[in-house]
């Protein structure tokens, strides 16, 4: 109980997180990990066929998808984004 | 004198941007918390979610379809037609994809081959990789085949078996990969396995009933070799899975696929 209070707090502070950060590549992160914990939120809730699908499908691929564009868009060299935040 | 009267107007009406941005978050939060409070109550028993169709799944699902994962039971036994429905969306999808990024004229593939960008060798991804693709595929077939048995099911393995692809593609280059992975091995394993899957479930369309029986004796519940076409049609779903997520992340992050 206490734990999946936990976990439900941190998608919340996770999910503000990912719109508040400047950088995309710390934005990505942080959404990769609200899907791991949302993944543990599933099986807590007795839905392991959704944890899986979570963990492979929202972690791995779209994380990876979104990494792609990040590096086609210049946003993966930290010291350009950091140039672009100042 | 008009254009200058614009950007004014512009920068009157950005003073209140945060104003408005706010108000619409309130006002929408509210909203949803309104609707929220209309719903039932978690898990009561007079919820309309609690009706006859899931006690008939529950009870009725091993016998009918001899699957002991009952989700499996249902989305490809009962509701076979609507996991067709989703593979042909993920098919049409990948085939937008490949209209709007693939180019089939000689002269632009050939330039393509030389300008594909092969990956830096990275040692570290390449060790690790080296470990973890092999034991990736080997769950993702797991997964797969168990899906009757065990949690999973064609679309997790299928996209399981999809992320160590593009772990190999991303650790040894795009050259290395198509020795076992390329644009007709792809076409040739999701149009196979889509094709049987209608062959096998496309029929229930025009039947329109619940439970369909298929022929197949359904064995013992819990053998690998059991619960008739689920292994099967796993199988094809997966194969579709694995190979869309795969085209989609070489076409996007490459522009062509060989």
């Amino acid at each position: 109980m206490y734990l999946e209070m936990a976990l439900l707090l941190y998608l919340i502070v996770a999910a503000v997180t990912v719109f508040l950060r400047q950088r995309l590549l710390d934005a990505v992160i942080i959404y990769a990990s609200y899907s791991v914990v949302l993944s543990a939120v599933w099986l807590l809730l007795l839905a392991p066929d959704l944890a899986i699908t979570e963990a492979a499908v929202a972690t791995g691929i779209s994380g990876v998808l979104f990494f792609v564009v990040l590096k086609r868009i210049q946003a993966m060299d930290a010291e350009h984004s950091l140039d672009e935040e100042v | 004198m008009n254009l200058f009267s614009l950007s004014a107007w512009r920068h009157r009406l950005l003073r209140y941007y945060p104003l408005v941005a706010l108000s619409l978050t309130v006002g929408i939060t509210a909203l949803l918390l309104v609707t929220l409070a209309a719903l039932p109550p978690l898990g009561e028993v007079g919820n309309p979610s609690h009706n006859l169709v899931s006690l008939k799944y529950i009870e009725d699902g091993l016998g009918d379809t001899g699957a002991l994962n009952i989700v499996a039971g249902m989305i490809l036994d009962y509701r076979a037609f609507d996991t067709f429905g989703e593979a042909c969306v993920l098919f049409t999808a990948t085939c937008a994809i490949i209209i709007l990024l693939r180019s089939d004229t000689p002269d632009a593939y050939d330039t393509m081959l030389h300008q594909m960008e092969e990956p830096h060798t990275n040692i570290i991804l390449q060790s690790v990789s080296f470990l973890l693709v092999g034991i990736m595929l080997v769950f993702g077939c797991y997964v797969i085949a168990n899906g009757h048995l065990s949690p999973g099911g064609g679309f997790s393995g299928g996209s399981i078996l999809g992320a160590a692809l593009i772990l190999y593609v991303n650790s040894y280059g795009i050259r290395r990969a198509s020795h076992f992975i390329n644009f007709t091995i792809y076409r040739r394993l999701v149009s196979f396995s889509l094709l049987f899957y209608a062959a096998f479930k496309g029929y229930s369309f025009f039947m329109g009933a619940n439970h369909l029986p298929s022929g197949i004796p359904l064995g013992k519940p819990g053998d690998l070799l059991s619960a008739g076409l689920i292994l099967p049609l796993n199988i094809a779903v997966g194969c579709v899975v694995a190979g869309t997520v795969y085209a989609i992340y070489v076409l996007f992050s490459q522009g062509e696929m060989r």
